[in-house]
């Protein structure tokens, strides 16, 4: 469980970054296979909304500065390599729990900012776990045999609880995108709930990984199921897909879940990942999220941003902002 | 606000686009204006000021044209115009080339301009106006350099006086001047009074563009200088505007022999099936009805939900709604700015205030404290029999009822006045592509609104005008057929004695809905051959005949709906009884009209038949290269119910050549005979009687030109006149046509040549069809 009260440093902001702390969690509800059935997305009218918001929405100035820190707030700083070492994920938390200068914090007035988890594989929980203790950031963990999601699906169960036991309070998991493929919702709804239970208290993601499902209409009828079988969050892709998060996948997965929380009043969060990698893509996520799901979403416990290359663009556009000159990336902490 | 109170509001905060640079411009012109005439401006004059609606700030003082001055512009038209024309399609696109190019690298300044003038977002213009303007400019570039290869039977028209309205000030300049100067035409143009100052920037950069003296004057002033421009000696007027106002100048130039083309209001349907994409329709409505605070005549602003889904799609817009954000134009976070003027916020205002049916939402937002800010306005639960559904409101204000069929879909979105635009949601192929060709609308969108393009046609039907701008069908309302007519010599009918040349008395009726009907009035008149002899006796048609033959025409609608390959078959019936009849029919012309070119005309008739039996089935429509992933294809469609006064001369060929090219393309007709030899028509209709053709789809009337004429023309059901006549009534039928705005083909007293190519062909064709577009976006 994620507390408030271990914080250290003594300039801490409140951390809401897991659902319970502000929302209930998602109980899911039965499949509702008409309602799947009913979803429809009209690829192109969806492209045409993303392709226009940009030019509807702009934000400058102190607000762009806010809006970034705010990006900040909710980005799972990952890192998923095969040559991951614990000194390295070290590096990254250190990262997580100052992700901005903090003399630039201070020029803000937003000292104690940290990113709003980090996010690892399993071998590295331990590692992330102890260089977080009390910076209230969560560890979220990568599962289930990902990316692919391929493994038996007993030890897909059982690398769940293993993640739980070692520290993890976020799981992200992989559907079986076979099951969407093949229209078997039944499957992928049991698939599911299964993790869900799996993970306990520890908040579960839901990775679609929607490049590989084939149509923006599979998409939002997999977030549909997954929000149904108990999912807190549902996130675009692994970052291994060919094609990982992208305006439209957003949009329509955003949609479902606005749909969801109108039906039962739950407040599934989002987390798109894999492929924002700057500032200004950032800005425009979280003006969808604004437009589309409203306020509320714009809170690390409802939002994030899977990314490991974003923050650095972000400190390089915050420090403009604070300086008026265009600033370098070597001038800023790597994670 | 700190840095950290934005970081809990997340507001957007303001992003003003700056506006010196374009303010500066205005300064630097002295804020006062005159007019551009033969390359230069004139010194300012008496005039009016020209404001900020989001302010009510002066921008600049303009000058209201003198008659003197509207003369002077097209006299230095006139003069620069054969130059223009003869200096090639080369050159043309090199200058139209020059100022896409130009309103390219000034872009900001043209939309920070326009937005400061008239209100509308700066997302707007700055991403859909000018870009827009742009593309017309380069694509009719492309039109003049094709112009000589692949228009060789097209020349220009001459001078042409523009009128354009104040919602799309810029863009709509390009749609009027860049296909008329790609054409070798010259132009007198009058932006809107709220709106001019674009105008006046477009002609500034003219002066870059190599634009030669006198080929675009730009005159500014309020509607009596357009119709000082409407009166002047110009060979065509275009119009965008108001149906009322385009229908005072349909009056005003009927009979003048100005080409005229009007693209007028709207009342479009929006129209939602129950399988559509919710969302992705919600988020239309937003282009459709917002856009520019809905004075859009092509908005969709009257939508037509599926009952399965009414409710949960108006929840949905009603969120939606709220989450529009109204303010200064010139933010670039604004979706939805000022109205035009405190005149166009008062109509609305009191169009909505007058209203007391239905369910009336307005946004939540608060709207600025001063300017001419209307909130986005929904009105569910209204009917047909509402004032709002019927009436054009052009401002944010979207009113709503319930279809439960797709069939009655169609009928309410028919159920106006109107036919600009129309769009349709459904997810479902076979719906979206039974749907679009059943609307009454020049541009149909499937699951998407307020695409526009300069390769695809846009314009309307019915009240919503006629003529289309865009694509090579645009190219027609900028071209005639080269040559020049000469005068048409009226033919009396023939006089005599009173013996019956006939041995038994033959009795030649009216053709009315398959049958053959005795005229309504009871009267008849003797017609002689040229030798005098008696031929018989013809009904005469009066305006109970021809609303009769309307409503037989009206009733045939079905033919609309039948293949070409069919139409073909029976054409080629008819040329087949024709044939087989020749003798008789040759033997009768001749006894008409004297001489003994009978045979000839009937041989004539029978390959005109087979001309449009072959075209039946051949006169295809287009898939444009429109800029998206997508298709915009232009359907031929029939025009509907026309009514065709006969030449006088070739009184079988003739009437054929009316008859032939209308039905061929589907469209039912009501034609009067030859006045002066009406019985080859009344011998044919017994043809038709036996060629399977369906009753009401020919109607053939016999009598007085006049007298039927002007009932035709102001027949409310009947969508288009022609008048090959002998007699001249071409101002009759254009004035009398403004009431339900029909199109007209006229003669204006010219003759044409019915034995040799003129008297077939693709002006028929054109004539007897509308191009409709129909925008599919797709992808999955």
């Amino acid at each position: 469980m994620q507390t408030t009260t271990t914080s250290t440093t003594t300039t801490a902001t409140t951390s809401a970054q897991l659902p319970q702390v502000t929302e209930p969690r998602n109980p899911g509800t039965k499949l509702d296979l008409d309602w799947v059935a009913r979803v429809q997305a009209n690829t192109s009218a969806i492209e045409r909304r993303c392709a226009t918001l940009p030019g509807r929405r702009s934000i400058k100035k102190d607000h762009q500065a806010a809006w970034l820190l705010k990006a900040v707030s909710c980005i799972d700083l990952t890192t998923l390599s095969g040559d991951d070492t614990e000194r390295r994920v070290h590096r990254l938390c250190a990262k997580a729990r100052q992700p901005v200068q903090a003399a630039m914090l201070e020029a803000f007035g937003m000292p104690g900012l940290t990113t709003g988890a980090v996010c690892v594989y399993h071998e590295m929980i331990p590692a992330a776990v102890t260089a977080l203790q009390g910076s209230g950031i969560p560890v979220a963990a990568v599962s289930t045999g990902f990316p692919a999601g391929l493994s038996p699906f007993h030890l897909r169960i059982q690398e769940i609880r293993e993640s739980v036991a070692a520290g993890a309070e976020e799981i992200d998991i992989v559907i079986s995108r076979r099951h969407v493929l093949e229209g078997n919702w039944q499957a992928l709804y049991d698939e599911m709930a299964e993790m869900r239970e799996a993970c306990g208290e520890a908040h579960v993601k839901a990775i679609l990984a929607t490049g590989e499902l084939g149509s923006l209409r599979n998409v939002a009828r997999a977030s549909l199921v997954c929000m149904m079988a108990g999912a807190d969050f549902i996130k675009t892709s692994t970052g291994k897909e060919s094609v990982n998060a992208t305006l439209p996948v957003t949009l329509v997965m955003i949609r479902a879940i606005r749909d969801y929380y109108e039906h039962t009043g739950f407040r599934v969060g989002y987390k798109p990942a894999g492929g924002i990698s700057k500032a200004k893509d950032a800005l425009i996520y979280l003006s969808l999220i604004k437009e589309e799901l409203g306020d509320r979403w714009l809170q690390p416990d409802l939002f994030r941003f899977g990314a490991s290359s974003l923050l650095g663009d972000i400190e390089r556009q915050l420090e403009h902002h604070l300086t008026g000159a265009y600033s370098a990336g070597y001038r800023h902490a790597m994670g | 606000m700190t840095v950290k109170e934005i970081f809990e509001s997340m507001d957007y905060g303001l992003a003003p686009e700056a506006a010196g640079d374009a303010l500066a411009w205005i300064v630097d012109q002295g804020a006062r204006f005159g007019h551009f005439i033969n390359g230069e401006f004139t010194d300012h004059t008496d005039g009016f000021d020209s404001k900020n609606p989001a302010t009510g700030e002066v921008l600049a003082t303009l000058s209201q044209a003198t008659q003197a001055e509207v003369d002077a512009a097209v006299k230095a038209a006139r003069t620069a115009q054969p130059k223009w024309a003869k200096s090639g399609g080369h050159a043309r696109a090199r200058v139209l080339y020059a100022i896409a190019r130009l309103l390219q690298k000034h872009s900001r300044l043209f939309a920070v301009l326009e937005t400061l003038d008239n209100g509308k977002p700066i997302r707007e213009s700055r991403d859909i106006d000018v870009p827009l303007a742009q593309r017309h400019f380069y694509y009719h570039a492309g039109m003049a350099q094709l112009m000589d290869a692949e228009l060789p039977d097209r020349e220009a028209l001459g001078v042409c006086g523009q009128i354009i309205p104040w919602n799309f000030p810029l863009l709509m300049l390009a749609w009027k001047i860049a296909p008329a100067l790609a054409m070798g035409n010259t132009v007198v143009l009058k932006p809107a009074e709220y709106t001019s100052l674009t105008a006046l920037l477009f002609a500034d950069i003219c002066r870059q563009a190599g634009v030669p003296k006198g080929v675009i004057n730009i005159v500014t002033g309020d509607g009596a200088v357009g119709e000082m421009i409407v009166n002047a000696d110009v060979d065509k007027v275009a119009f965008t505007g108001s149906t009322a106002v385009g229908r005072r100048i349909r009056e005003a130039t009927a009979g003048t022999g100005k080409s005229l083309t009007l693209e007028l209001g709207g009342k479009s349907p929006y129209i939602v099936f129950d399988d559509a994409d919710l969302d992705s329709a919600v988020e239309g409505l937003v282009d459709a009805i917002w856009f520019n605070q809905g004075q859009v005549c092509c908005a969709g602003s009257r939508l037509l939900v599926h009952e399965p889904v009414a409710d949960a799609f108006y929840a949905k817009l009603r969120a939606r709604m709220d989450k529009l954000r109204i303010g200064d134009p010139l933010d670039k976070s604004i979706d939805v700015g000022a109205v035009v003027d405190p005149v166009q916020l008062d109509t609305i205002t009191d169009m909505v205030r007058s209203n007391s049916a239905g369910e009336v939402y307005q946004t939540q937002t608060a709207l600025p404290a001063t300017g001419c800010y209307y909130p986005p306005t929904l009105i569910t639960g209204l009917h047909t029999a509402d004032p709002l559904m019927q009436e054009e409101i052009f401002g944010p204000v979207l009113v709503s009822t319930t279809f439960r069929t797709p069939s009655e879909a169609v009928e309410l979105a028919n159920n106006t006045r109107y036919g600009l635009a129309a769009t349709l949601w459904t997810e479902n192929v076979n719906l979206a592509l039974d749907v679009a060709p059943k609307l009454a609308a020049g541009v149909v969108w499937v699951n998407a609104t307020n695409l526009f393009d300069a390769a695809a046609g846009f314009g309307g039907v019915r009240e919503s005008g006629f003529g289309r701008e865009g694509g090579w069908e645009g190219l027609l309302a900028y071209t005639r057929s080269k040559g020049n007519a000469k005068t048409l010599k009226p033919i009396a009918a023939y006089t005599g004695d009173d013996t019956p040349s006939d041995p038994l008395d033959r009795t030649a009726k009216l053709y009315i809905g398959g049958k053959q009907a005795r005229p309504d009035g009871g009267y008849s008149r003797n017609v002689y051959g040229k030798n005098g002899a008696l031929l018989g006796q013809s009904s005469l048609a009066n305006r109970k005949d021809v609303r009769n033959a309307v409503e037989a025409a009206a009733a045939a609608k079905g033919w609309a709906k039948t293949t070409g390959h069919l139409r073909a078959q029976i054409l080629y019936y008819i040329a087949e009884n024709l044939a087989a009849r020749g003798d008789e029919f040759a033997h009768r012309l001749n006894a008409l009209q004297g001489g003994r070119s009978g045979d000839k005309e009937v041989e004539a008739t029978i390959q005109r038949l087979f001309t449009y039996a072959a075209w039946a089935d051949k006169y295809d429509g287009a898939a444009k290269g429109v800029p998206l992933r997508g298709v915009a294809l232009a359907m031929n469609e029939p025009t509907g119910i026309i009514a065709g006064l006969c030449p006088d001369d070739a009184p079988l060929l003739g009437l054929v050549s009316l008859m032939a090219p209308a039905i061929a393309m589907g469209n039912r007709v009501v034609l009067a005979a030859s006045q002066p030899f009406p019985l080859a028509a009344t011998d044919f209709y017994q043809i038709v009687e036996t060629s399977d053709v369906p009753a009401g789809v020919v109607n053939i009337l016999t009598g007085n030109h006049a007298d039927m004429a002007t009932h035709m023309a102001k027949h409310l059901n009947v969508d288009a006149v022609w008048s090959f006549s002998g007699t001249d009534l071409s101002a009759t039928i254009e004035r009398d046509a403004a009431g339900n705005l029909k199109r007209t083909w006229v003669n204006h007293g010219k003759m044409r040549d019915w034995m040799g190519s003129e008297g077939e062909g693709k002006a028929f064709l054109q004539a007897a069809t509308e191009v409709k577009t129909i925008w599919v976006p797709y992808g999955e």
